[in-house]
């Protein structure tokens, strides 16, 4: 007798429980399904729509080698590389702006906010014009620079977090732009594209190559973050927290290195391109209901940009604006409103 | 007894080892050594028995004459602002170009050439100083919103995100507007070469009110520098002396750009250097942050004009090779109050 009166009590609780866990498992699943449809979405506004118009069979046509005049060439070596490497430059600035955001615990501690992408582009720049390096020697410059402003930012700093890192970064960041302005300008030809691209991110002009190249980068790269990242949750505990659980502070260190590579050869492909990995975590985050999510992150920044890329090459008629100006016409005032709403200055180091 | 106000705001915080008399004398020795530097040194170096007799020597030292004076008014002008800037908000962090001033009047200047059809150094000026003071305004209300008020951290913050925000709108505008890219090229890094007279003269009207106010105003500084609830007790009316300064400021920084395009870091580190050696007194701080000013802009226009020929490194990017390493020993050293 006793037995029964207990038992009938377990029913009511594990439904409970149950939906409990269960309810932010189907909200991840259904916002990282909604976004897989708005990059499909923007991916297919940037490429079929604009001044010149594409139907889907046409597009499917041609991108399985049929040959139709006009249409092929501006497909295949207009739209095409410039939409996939919107979408490639997305993923990798969203994730590492998603991962520093994580392991830092601060808002405002992105690649492009503490200096780390124009570290990035200075080596870049330099390697292009003054060594007179291309394609894949650029890119390792890049990632040395990248590395290296990192290093400074960190020794500058110090291990915390929080607003010292961020002014370091703002520091730094003001030096690396006099270091691209001065090699522009010591240039002998002053090119005014190559000169939006290394200064404020663009994705005009880009060749096949550079597409390929960061696609390989990131075929390396994403899947170690993947791997890596299974470790995220604990270290975003704290450091002494994560020391306690297991897992050593050699592990931030190795996810951020991963961040600043990411960060590196995305830049090395289209240039600094503003904020995006700035903006792509909050609003991550703000989907995912507070929860931090590398995958929603990423994808939100490859929304971003090709997003961002449409509207620059058509808010301006005759005049191809580069992404970086949209990113950061809008990404200024969203820090700014951050900001504002102190979001940015609840953990100060 | 019964010490007076005036007495207290009076009294000098520390005493440099030499007294105020020798520091101004070796500052303005100082001013005109650069200034001779600056006209004698270059590309071509010159001696000064050029002077007397006419020829292509004298040419050039004319047109150095003018690039010297501009130096000195932007010196002047930066050196004043940070000082006033750093004593208003009593923020050590700041300074025109890292608040975002500087872009402020940069984004006006070019969207006046765009769209109001305006040319000429008049316009210019007028537009920096709009451009100038809605900048201060918008950074100082945004890092203001919250508890803890406008830290140094967060008008920091503000102010980066400011000018980044201005400058990619800037850069549009220009790609959409030929004559607002032609007009902002030489503009844009900061350099005080390639001027004329006409530029000085049509600039030093506003310039000289700017620096009558904010030496004017030093006592104010003193007084705010106390903080507002004390400065308040000691009966300065807060909100006026605020406004007053935050308008020499305006002056100042929107003066400079206008001249020189925006130019970071002097403002910062000029103030700070000086207070190591005369203390934080704004009546003997003001005048000795803008002879420095004007040392430190001088010498490294001249610098970046000899640093690595053929080509000049233009005086915006000089100081900041100075001032970012500066500024990162200041965020080192935590003197920012986080």
């Amino acid at each position: 007798m006793p037995v029964t009166t207990t038992l009938p009590d377990e029913p009511e609780v594990r439904p409970d429980l149950r939906t409990a866990t269960r309810r932010p498992r189907r909200r991840r699943r259904l916002v990282i399904g909604g976004l897989v449809v708005a990059l499909v979405a923007a991916f297919a506004i940037r490429v079929l729509l604009g001044d010149y118009t594409f139907t889907v069979p046409d597009f499917f046509r041609i991108l399985f080698g049929e040959q139709l005049p006009v249409s092929t060439f501006i497909l295949m070596e207009s739209k095409l590389p410039r939409a996939v490497l919107a979408v490639l430059v997305g993923l990798a600035l969203g994730s590492a702006g998603s991962l520093f955001q994580m392991l830092l615990r601060n808002p405002l501690a992105s690649p492009d906010i503490v200096g780390v992408s124009l570290g990035a582009s200075a080596a870049g720049i330099f390697a292009l014009l003054t060594l007179g390096l291309r394609d894949g020697a650029v890119s390792a410059f890049a990632v040395v620079g990248a590395v290296a402003v990192s290093a400074v930012v960190r020794w500058v700093a110090g291990t915390t977090g929080g607003y010292r890192l961020v002014l370091t970064g703002v520091g730094v960041a003001a030096a690396m732009v006099s270091v691209v302005q001065y090699l522009l300008a010591r240039s002998s030809t002053w090119d005014v594209q190559l000169a939006l691209r290394w200064l404020v991110g663009s994705l005009n002009n880009v060749p096949w190559s550079t597409v390929g190249l960061l696609a390989v980068s990131l075929a390396v790269l994403l899947p170690t973050l993947a791997v890596m990242s299974r470790s995220l949750e604990v270290l975003e505990l704290g450091d002494e927290a994560a020391a306690g659980l297991g897992v050593g502070r050699h592990r931030t260190d190795a996810l951020l290195l991963v961040g600043v590579l990411l960060t590196a050869v995305a830049v090395a492909a289209a240039g600094p391109v503003a904020f995006v990995a700035f903006m792509s975590g909050p609003i991550a985050r703000a989907l995912m209901g507070g929860r931090h999510s590398l995958l929603a992150g990423a994808l939100v920044g490859a929304v971003l940009v090709l997003l961002a890329d449409h509207v620059a090459a058509y808010l301006v008629p005759d005049v191809v604006l580069p992404v970086g100006i949209v990113t950061g016409a809008v990404g200024g005032p969203f820090l700014l409103w951050l900001l504002a709403r102190g979001a940015a200055t609840g953990r100060t180091g | 007894m019964a010490i007076t106000t005036t007495q207290l705001l009076d009294r000098p915080r520390s005493t440099s080892a030499a007294g105020p008399a020798t520091a101004y004398a070796v500052m303005l020795g100082l001013v005109a050594v650069a200034a001779v530097a600056s006209v004698l040194i270059g590309s071509r170096t010159i001696s000064p028995t050029a002077l007397l007799e006419a020829g292509p020597d004298r040419t050039v030292l004319e047109v150095r004459a003018v690039r010297t004076a501009l130096g000195v008014l932007v010196g002047v002008a930066l050196g004043l602002a940070g000082a006033c800037m750093q004593g208003l908000t009593r923020n050590p962090l700041a300074d025109p170009g890292i608040l975002g001033v500087n872009a402020g009047a940069a984004l006006a200047i070019v969207l006046g050439i765009a769209y109001l059809g305006a040319g000429g150094m008049t316009s210019y000026v007028v537009l920096a100083l709009v451009g100038a003071a809605l900048a201060s305004v918008a950074v100082h209300a945004i890092a203001g919103i919250g508890r803890d008020g406008a830290t140094p951290a967060k008008l920091t913050v503000a102010g980066a995100a400011f000018a980044a925000a201005a400058s990619s709108w800037t850069v549009a505008v220009q790609l959409v507007d030929q004559t607002a890219l032609d007009v902002m090229r030489r503009w844009q890094v900061g350099s005080i070469g390639g001027r004329s007279w006409d530029v000085v003269v049509s600039l030093a009207p506003v310039f000289a009110v700017g620096v009558v106010l904010a030496l004017a105003l030093s006592r104010t500084l003193n007084a705010l520098a106390l903080g507002e609830e004390m400065a308040a007790g000691l009966g300065r009316h807060t909100t006026r002396d605020r406004v007053l300064v935050g308008l020499a400021i305006v002056l100042l920084a929107g003066t400079a750009t206008a001249a020189a395009g925006p130019i970071a870091f002097v403002g910062l580190i000029v103030p700070h250097l000086v207070r190591t050696r005369t203390g934080s007194d704004h009546r003997h701080l003001l005048p000795l942050s803008a002879g420095y000013g004007a040392v430190l802009v001088l010498l490294a226009d001249t610098v970046g004009r000899v640093v690595l020929p053929p080509s000049e490194v233009q005086v915006g990017i000089m100081t900041a090779v100075v001032g970012v390493p500066f500024f990162l020993l200041l965020v080192r050293r935590g003197r920012m109050g986080l």
